[in-house]
């Protein structure tokens, strides 16, 4: 059995300053196989990943590569074995051609570099997987999904390669090009290359891979076949604990509207009239591009806009964040590491910045009570972290997601935006987030949630607002929700 | 969509041609001394040390950093090579002593920017510093002379019609351009400026790309040194203060991005003729050099606003 292996990761450990993100984990591919890698946030996969990527060092234990043990020391040490990774942010050189980035690190020993070679080889590979992307557009004029496809093609360009890991290859894809995707990976198995796939979405999962393997907490937890396995059995094994009902939720009896927009029109949104009712969960679906974050910049002051918004009854005009935050609006934005965090300084800082005014004294900042705060919502939201010195960015996904809801729930908004709160983090943090929201709601604040993923709208919300190129499309109240109905308006 | 992107591409490119016609046109309106083709030849050979030094600039800041130490090379590179010939050595072996002279104080920046990880404007600003004190120290304070009649051709002479250091310019643009925008190296320049994770995760070994940049940039600034110590017949050890700041507004009007990964060679060449032939013309006009420096600022600043308004 040992023997057939393509990958054998053994007693893999790995300790940061702190941290134990890996003790004696073992991972293990066979040729042709998909095998999803699943786990909470923080629980050790982009570790792995790393250390098999060769930007990381294990501290112990041992590689094989059909049954060789290797040592892997380097990025081009392990392209050399045959490792290709998409990361899981994009990673792609803005200012380079389509065709550049997909063949750069390629280049060897040549010191002049043949333009008309690159973009041939880049066709040819883009047209071979079934993409559409033009090879001399610049990277950055690109889309966030057109760009995410570049990566992906960029990791199937190297030609000798025997292992592909996928760190969230779908995360901003359309479904058309999931399927590609999907395609391609199955073309990818019968030429006998071993996938690693890592995915927070579980219908992909069960969809695509043949065997999974959950880590917990940097431990191995155990290997199972997909078809031998329950949804529930593998999120109990994630969260280590019975999950009863992942998405449980009640309305409350909704108030009296708090927001208005009559007729508002930015650069981007078209003639949107929108309302929100006190206590309500009010969803706003679309495709990428569908102008929902767009809508919420103008809500935050971020984009200016013609026409009408009432709070509360009243008339305002929302110039900047500054109104908005006045106007007790507050928004989670869809980008934590850009918008939503300051990565290079403390969990601290992050956490009071918000609400700096309230523990001036004078010039001074009274911080035994701002520390009192970063406590009261490390516990309220269970976050995990050590110290609250410790700088933000060191932090797993969704601690930092958890992190900008704090900065924003210490704000105590009355209108609390959250544009995509669930991507990229686990199951256990996004029933962490379900259930606050719900409490949130309890206590009277009014939710809009823009998110893509459309169990979560249906689950959570008790209205959705559909937007379709910059417009509303239509609304579905809670009674009338079904799948159908919504994708009606979003798609056309 | 993508005719879109490319029209305003192509657009945002000649707004910066379309304004340096325009001052073209202006001065030769304003004097007939300025559309001769003499004066063609003096501009360039005004702008060729600069621009020598702005294009080792672009790369530097391509890749994302930024090199303060230039001038002081430039002061060093030809006091050193007057001594050396002073000295009685030929003066092809002082140019090219000089040039390895350069070779180390790029790799010294190199050094404590990529492996020690230093902010590139502190760890150049600190070396403008020291590099300009060993000039001070090796030519004692004076100026040493250029005694060498053939080295004092660099900066004097002509091939045909056209000087030495128009032809020595070109040479360097040539070169540079192959390096940016035709080999490995230049792919990997945009890489590590662009997106530097990127380029550590495509196996890129983006420590070397950024020693290497600083040894571009400071040979270019020695080069420029010796053709104006040449030129001067001297090597003055006062020369070349503000040339830093004169190479990246040229890198940066011809459209190099200060936060690295987008610059191309064609667009520093034309910020160094826009700024070349500003000088030009308002000396010829006799205006005021206190004048000129207003000037040079306010066009500064619009030309970059319009690229900026262009672009979006």
């Amino acid at each position: 059995m040992s023997e057939n292996l393509l990958l054998a990761m053994e007693g893999i450990t790995k300790t940061f300053p702190g941290v134990k993100a890996l003790n004696n984990v073992k991972l293990e591919v066979m040729p042709g196989e998909v095998h999803a890698l699943l786990g909470e946030n923080g629980a050790g996969k982009s570790t792995l990943i790393k250390i098999l990527a060769g930007i990381y060092t294990k501290d112990a234990g041992e590689i094989k590569i059909n049954g060789e043990i290797v040592e892997i020391s380097s990025v081009n040490d392990a392209k050399a074995k045959g490792i290709s990774v998409i990361h899981q942010e994009i990673s792609l050189v803005p200012k380079l051609s389509v065709a550049n980035n997909i063949l750069l690190g390629t280049e060897g020993k040549e010191v002049f570099i043949n333009n008309k070679k690159r973009r041939e080889i880049a066709q040819k590979t883009i047209k071979e997987l079934g993409f559409d992307i033009d090879v001399d557009a610049m990277v950055d004029t690109l889309s966030i999904a057109q760009q995410q496809i570049v990566e992906i093609v960029r990791a199937l360009a190297t030609e000798e390669v025997k292992l592909i890991v996928m760190d969230e290859p779908t995360a901003s894809i359309s479904e058309k090009d999931v399927d590609k995707l999907f395609a391609t990976i199955r073309r990818l198995k019968k030429k006998g290359i071993g996938i690693i796939y890592i995915s927070h979405r579980m219908e992909e999962i069960t969809q695509i891979a043949d065997r999974l393997t959950v880590l917990r907490d940097g431990c191995y937890i155990g290997t199972r076949n997909i078809d031998e396995i329950s949804m529930q059995d593998i999120v109990e094994m994630m969260v280590g604990r019975q999950v009863e009902e992942m998405y449980h939720y009640n309305i409350n009896a909704i108030g009296e509207t708090v927001l208005k927009m009559k007729d508002v029109s930015s650069q981007y949104v078209h003639h949107v009239d929108f309302e929100l009712k006190k206590g309500e969960v009010h969803g706003l679906y679309g495709l990428i591009g569908a102008g929902r974050t767009e809508l919420v910049r103008v809500l935050f002051g971020l984009d200016s806009y013609q026409g009408e918004i009432e709070i509360q009854g009243k008339e305002v005009k929302i110039r900047n964040a500054g109104d908005a935050m006045e106007h007790g609006i507050a928004l989670v934005p869809e980008d934590r590491k850009k918008e939503g965090l300051f990565l290079e300084n403390t969990i601290y800082f992050n956490s009071v910045i918000t609400i700096l005014k309230e523990f001036m004294s004078r010039f001074r900042i009274k911080n035994s009570k701002a520390r009192e705060t970063t406590e009261q919502y490390k516990k309220m939201l269970k976050i995990k972290y050590t110290d609250s010195q410790q700088l933000v960015g060191t932090l797993s996904g969704g601690n930092q997601q958890k992190v900008v809801l704090s900065k924003w729930l210490a704000a105590k908004p009355d209108i609390l935006i959250l544009d995509e709160p669930t991507r990229g983090i686990d199951i256990g943090a996004k029933s962490e987030i379900y259930d606050l929201i719900f409490q949130l709601v309890k206590e009277n604040v009014s939710i809009i949630l823009i998110s893509s993923e459309l169990p979560e709208i249906l689950n959570l919300c008790t209205r959705v607002s559909v937007m379709r190129e910059g417009r509303i499309a239509g609304h579905v109240e809670r009674k009338d929700f079904n799948q159908k109905e919504i994708f009606k308006y979003a798609m056309k | 969509m993508n005719k879109v992107v490319k029209l305003k591409d192509s657009l945002s490119k000649f707004v910066m041609v379309i304004a340096f016609i325009a001052i073209i046109i202006i001065f030769s309106l304003l004097s007939d001394r300025f559309f001769t083709f003499d004066n063609f030849f003096n501009v360039l050979r005004q702008v060729s040390t600069n621009g020598i030094i702005a294009l080792g600039m672009t790369l530097v800041i391509i890749c994302g950093g930024i090199d303060l130490s230039v001038g002081s090379v430039m002061a060093f590179a030809g006091t050193l090579c007057c001594g050396l010939i002073e000295d009685g050595m030929h003066f092809t072996l002082a140019i090219l002593i000089t040039l390895a002279c350069a070779v180390v104080f790029g790799l010294f920046n190199g050094f404590f920017v990529a492996k020690v990880n230093m902010p590139p404007f502190i760890v150049t600003l600190a070396t403008m510093q020291m590099i300009r004190g060993c000039a001070y120290i090796y030519s004692q304070g004076s100026p040493i002379r250029a005694i060498d009649e053939n080295f004092n051709m660099l900066g004097n002479g002509y091939i045909g019609v056209v000087p030495v250091p128009v032809i020595l310019f070109l040479v360097v643009t040539l070169m540079i351009y192959l390096i940016l925008h035709r080999s490995k190296m230049g792919v990997y320049i945009y890489a590590v400026g662009g997106n530097k994770s990127c380029a550590i995760y495509s196996g890129i070994n983006a420590k070397k790309v950024e020693i290497s940049v600083f040894v571009i940039s400071a040979m270019c600034a020695a080069l420029s040194g010796i053709i104006l110590a040449s030129r001067m017949y001297s090597g003055q050890p006062t020369s070349g203060q503000g040339a830093e700041m004169d190479a990246i507004a040229a890198a940066v009007l011809g459209g190099t991005s200060f936060s690295g990964g987008s610059g191309k060679v064609s667009g520093t060449v034309l910020g160094i003729l826009i700024i070349g032939v500003m000088n030009n013309g308002l000396n010829i006009l006799n205006v005021a050099s206190y004048y000129q420096l207003v000037l040079k600022g306010i066009i500064i600043l619009l030309a970059i606003y319009v690229d900026m308004i262009k672009k979006k």
